[in-house]
C-alpha cells in the first residue's frame, strides 16, 4: 500500500465527491432545460449549443496529464502491477497497459513500449455518447470519471473510445477474492468510495477506467509526489518514464518537458486532444 | 391444410425455443455477464446484433403499415393490422435482448431521468419510447371497433376485450369515423418518428468516428433500407402463417415480394458502394474492417449467411418467374428475414473486432482483452429464447386479437371509404 495512506485516508473522506455529484446534477438540469428549449426552438443545431452552455459553466483549475518518455521505458510493466495493487481491479480490467510497438513496426530489433493509461482527453469521445451522463470530464481537473451508481453498463463509451482505455467489469474475480480470503475484505480506494466486491453490486456490470488515482488528491484537488500521493503507475515507474503533473502550471515537470521536447499524441486526427503525450 | 402445418410447426418451435432459452435466462440473471463471450475490446456482441435486427424489423413493419394507414394503398390493406402487431412484438423482442445486454438492466430508467443530449443512444431510446406508445395506441384505435363488437360475446376472450375497451359499447359510425381519423393522424406522425428512431439506431453506429467500419453518413440510411427490406419480408412470412396469405391474399403477397426485391437491391447497392469506396480509399483501418467482414474469421457469416441465404437466393426467387408463385415469394422472404440477422452481425462484430491501439490484446493476457469473439452457448440460447417468446406472442395475438383474415380486408376498406 502507499506509504502515506493514513494521511491520504483523511483527505479521501473529504474528497468533494458529494459536491461533485450535486453540481453535476445541477449542471445536467440546466443543460437539459437549455437543450430542451433549443430543441423545441430549432431542433437540429442542438449539440454545439448544449456544449457551449456546459463549457460556459466550467472553469478548469488543473489540467492533469502525463508525458511519457518512451526512451526511458524498458517494458517492465510494473505500472500495470502498481495500478492493479492500487485500484484492486479484477481480472480482465487493467487501467493501464504496456503496448509493444504501438506506433507500428519499427526498424531494428529494439521495441518501442507505450504505457497507455486513459488519456483524459480534452474532447473525450466517450463522455459525449453516454446515454445517462454517468461518465463525464470533471470540471475542476479534467479527469474523466465514471459514476458507478449511475452507469447502466451499456458499454457505448468503450465502443466510442478510440484508445481502448475502458474496460467492462464482467464480475470475474481472482481466487483470492472468490475464496473470500482476507484480501477480499480490503476495499478498493477508487474515487474514495472504498467498495468491496459484492456479487451484482457496482462496479460489477459497470465500465471502468483509469482515474489518475484521484483518490490520492487532497481536498484542494492536489497531488503530492513527495508524500506518495501520486498516480501509482507514475510513482512506481522503474525507468522514470511516466511523468505526471498539471499542464495548467507552466513550471510543472510535464509542462517543461512539453516545451523542451517534441511530443506526439495518438490519433490526433480524431480531435480528441489527449492529455497524455509521448516523447519518442 | 398447409396453414395448419405451418401453425403447428410455429407453436412447436416457439415452445422448444423458450425451453432452450430458459436456462440461459436463469444464468444471465444469476451470474450476470460471466458466461458471455464479449470482451472489453469487442464490447458488443450477439445480443446487440439481435437487438438491432428486431428493432429494424419493427421499424420496417411499421413503415409498411403506413402504406395502408397513411398512403391508403389498397393492395396492402389486408396486412395493415398484422404489420402493426408485428411492429409491437418485434420491438418487445428487441427490448428483451438489449435489456439482457445492459450491465445493470434495472437502471434502464436512468436514461429518462439523467438525460444526456449529446448521446445518440439516449435519443434513440427516447424516440423509440415515443414510437412504442404511438404504435400501441394506433393498434388500439385500429382494433377498437372489433373489440367492442367482440366484447358482446361470452367467454374469456370477450372479457379481455371488455377490459381492453374499458367497458365501452360504442359501435356508432361517428366513433368509427373518429377512430379512422385518429389512426391516420397517428400513422402520419409515426412515419417520421420511425425514420428518426431507426435512423437514430444507425447514427448510434455511424456517428462514432473511432470506428471506421461504421463512420459515415450512409450508415443511418443503410439501416433504414435494411429495416424496410427485412420488415417487409417478415410480413410476407407472417401473412402466410396467420392469414393463409398465400391463398387468400396472394396479390398482396406478390406485391410485397416486388417491394422487398426493390429494397433488397437498394441494400445491395449501398453495400457495394461501401466496399468499393472503402477499398479505393485505402485507409488502413477501413480496409482492415472490410477484410474482417469478407475474409476474416467471420467470412462464412458474410458469404454464406448474408450473401447466400439472405441475398442471392432470395434475389433469384424474387426476380425470376418464381416471383409469381406466392409460395416461392414466401420462401424468399423467410430467407431474407433469417439472412438479415447476418447483416446485423456483420455490422456489429467486425466493426469492433480490430485493435484500436496496435498490440493491445497482446499487452494483457486475458480472455476479456481480445478481439476474438464468438458468442457463447448462453448468448445463443438466450437469443433463441427471445425468438421463442416472440413466436408465442404472435400466437397469443392471433388467438385473442380480432381476426386478421376474415374482418380485416372489409375493415380496412371501411377506412378508405
Amino acid at each position: 500500500m502507499t506509504p502515506d495512506l493514513d494521511n491520504a485516508d483523511e483527505t479521501i473522506v473529504q474528497t468533494p465527491r458529494a459536491v461533485d455529484r450535486r453540481e453535476m446534477l445541477d449542471r445536467l438540469v440546466k443543460l437539459g432545460a437549455a437543450s430542451l428549449a433549443v430543441a423545441l426552438a430549432c431542433g437540429s443545431s442542438l449539440a454545439p449549443i448544449a456544449r457551449a452552455a456546459a463549457a460556459g459553466a466550467t472553469s478548469q483549475k488543473y489540467r492533469y496529464g502525463m508525458v511519457v518518455d518512451t526512451k526511458r521505458c524498458v517494458g517492465c510493466k510494473s505500472c500495470m502491477v502498481a495500478c492493479k495493487a492500487e485500484n484492486k481491479t479484477p481480472p480482465g480490467v487493467s487501467y493501464t497497459v504496456v503496448v509493444e510497438n504501438g506506433f507500428g513496426e519499427r526498424p531494428g530489433d529494439r521495441p518501442l513500449f507505450l504505457t497507455k493509461p486513459c488519456f483524459h482527453c480534452q474532447e473525450p469521445a466517450c463522455t459525449k455518447v453516454c446515454p445517462v451522463g454517468a461518465t463525464y470530464k470533471r470540471k475542476q481537473d479534467g479527469i474523466v470519471v465514471i459514476d458507478y451508481d449511475r452507469c447502466i453498463g451499456c458499454r457505448y463509451c468503450i465502443v466510442a473510445c478510440p484508445y481502448q482505455a475502458r474496460y467492462f467489469d464482467f464480475g470475474e474475480n481472482y481466487p483470492a477474492t472468490s475464496d473470500k480470503t482476507a484480501y477480499a475484505g480490503i476495499p478498493s480506494p477508487e474515487y474514495g468510495q472504498f467498495r468491496t466486491r459484492e456479487d451484482g453490486q457496482s462496479p460489477i456490470g459497470n465500465v471502468r477506467k483509469c482515474t489518475f488515482c484521484l483518490h490520492l488528491q487532497d481536498s484542494e484537488g492536489k497531488y503530492d509526489k513527495a508524500a506518495g500521493r501520486w498516480p501509482a503507475c507514475a510513482k512506481t515507474c522503474t525507468g522514470k518514464a511516466i511523468h505526471f503533473g498539471d499542464f495548467n502550471d507552466p513550471q510543472s515537470e510535464v509542462s517543461l518537458l512539453l516545451a523542451a521536447r517534441q511530443p506526439v499524441r495518438l490519433k490526433e486526427e480524431l480531435g480528441t486532444e489527449p492529455n497524455v503525450y509521448y516523447l519518442l | 391444410m398447409s396453414e395448419k402445418v405451418l401453425k403447428t410447426a410455429f407453436w412447436t418451435a416457439g415452445i422448444i425455443l423458450i425451453l432452450a432459452g430458459a436456462w440461459a435466462w436463469y444464468d444471465r440473471w444469476a451470474n450476470s455477464d460471466q458466461h458471455t463471450n464479449y470482451t472489453s475490446l469487442v464490447p458488443w456482441g450477439l445480443w446487440v446484433a439481435v437487438y438491432i435486427y428486431f428493432i429494424g424489423l419493427s421499424a420496417g413493419a411499421f413503415l409498411v403499415s403506413s402504406l395502408v394507414y397513411v398512403f391508403q394503398i389498397k393492395r396492402f390493406e389486408s396486412i395493415g393490422r398484422l404489420a402493426l402487431f408485428t411492429a409491437v412484438v418485434t420491438l418487445l423482442m428487441a427490448l428483451l435482448s438489449i435489456s439482457a445486454d445492459l450491465g445493470h438492466t434495472f437502471r434502464a430508467w436512468h436514461v429518462l431521468v439523467y438525460p444526456n443530449f449529446t448521446s445518440p443512444m439516449a435519443w434513440m431510446i427516447w424516440l423509440y419510447t415515443a414510437y412504442f406508445i404511438l404504435v400501441v395506441l394506433e393498434l388500439w384505435f385500429v382494433l377498437r371497433h372489433d373489440l367492442v363488437v367482440g366484447a358482446k360475446a361470452q367467454g374469456a376472450r370477450a372479457t379481455l376485450y371488455r377490459i381492453l375497451v374499458f367497458g365501452s359499447k360504442d359501435e356508432s359510425e361517428a366513433t368509427d369515423a373518429s377512430d379512422r381519423q385518429i389512426v391516420r393522424i397517428l400513422a402520419t406522425i409515426g412515419v417520421p418518428l420511425a425514420i428518426m428512431f431507426h435512423g437514430g439506431v444507425g447514427s448510434l453506429f455511424g456517428a462514432i468516428s473511432s470506428r471506421p467500419g461504421w463512420h459515415g453518413g450512409l450508415f443511418p440510411i443503410l439501416f433504414l433500407v435494411s429495416a424496410l427490406a427485412s420488415g417487409g419480408a417478415l410480413l410476407v412470412v407472417a401473412s402466410a402463417v396467420f392469414q393463409d396469405g398465400l391463398r387468400k391474399h396472394r396479390e398482396t403477397v406478390l406485391a410485397l415480394g416486388t417491394l422487398v426485391l426493390g429494397l433488397l437491391l437498394l441494400d445491395v447497392l449501398f453495400q457495394v458502394s461501401e466496399a468499393l469506396v472503402g477499398f479505393y480509399g485505402n485507409e488502413p483501418d477501413k480496409i482492415e474492417n472490410l477484410k474482417l467482414i469478407y475474409s476474416g474469421p467471420y467470412w462464412g457469416v458474410f458469404w454464406f449467411w448474408q450473401i447466400g441465404v439472405g441475398t442471392l437466393i432470395p434475389l433469384a426467387l424474387l426476380a425470376l418467374p418464381s416471383r409469381k408463385d406466392a409460395r416461392m415469394v414466401a420462401v424468399a422472404s423467410a430467407l431474407i428475414a433469417v439472412g438479415f440477422l447476418a447483416v446485423r452481425l456483420n455490422i456489429v462484430i467486425p466493426g469492433l473486432a480490430s485493435e484500436q491501439v496496435k498490440g493491445i490484446s497482446a499487452a494483457f493476457n486475458s480472455d476479456r482483452v481480445t478481439t476474438d469473439y464468438v458468442p457463447s452457448a448462453m448468448e445463443w440460447l438466450f437469443s433463441a429464447g427471445i425468438v421463442g417468446i416472440g413466436l408465442v406472442l404472435f400466437g397469443i395475438g392471433e388467438w385473442f386479437l380480432p381476426k386478421h383474415h376474415d374482418s380485416s380486408s372489409e375493415e380496412v376498406s371501411n377506412v378508405n371509404a
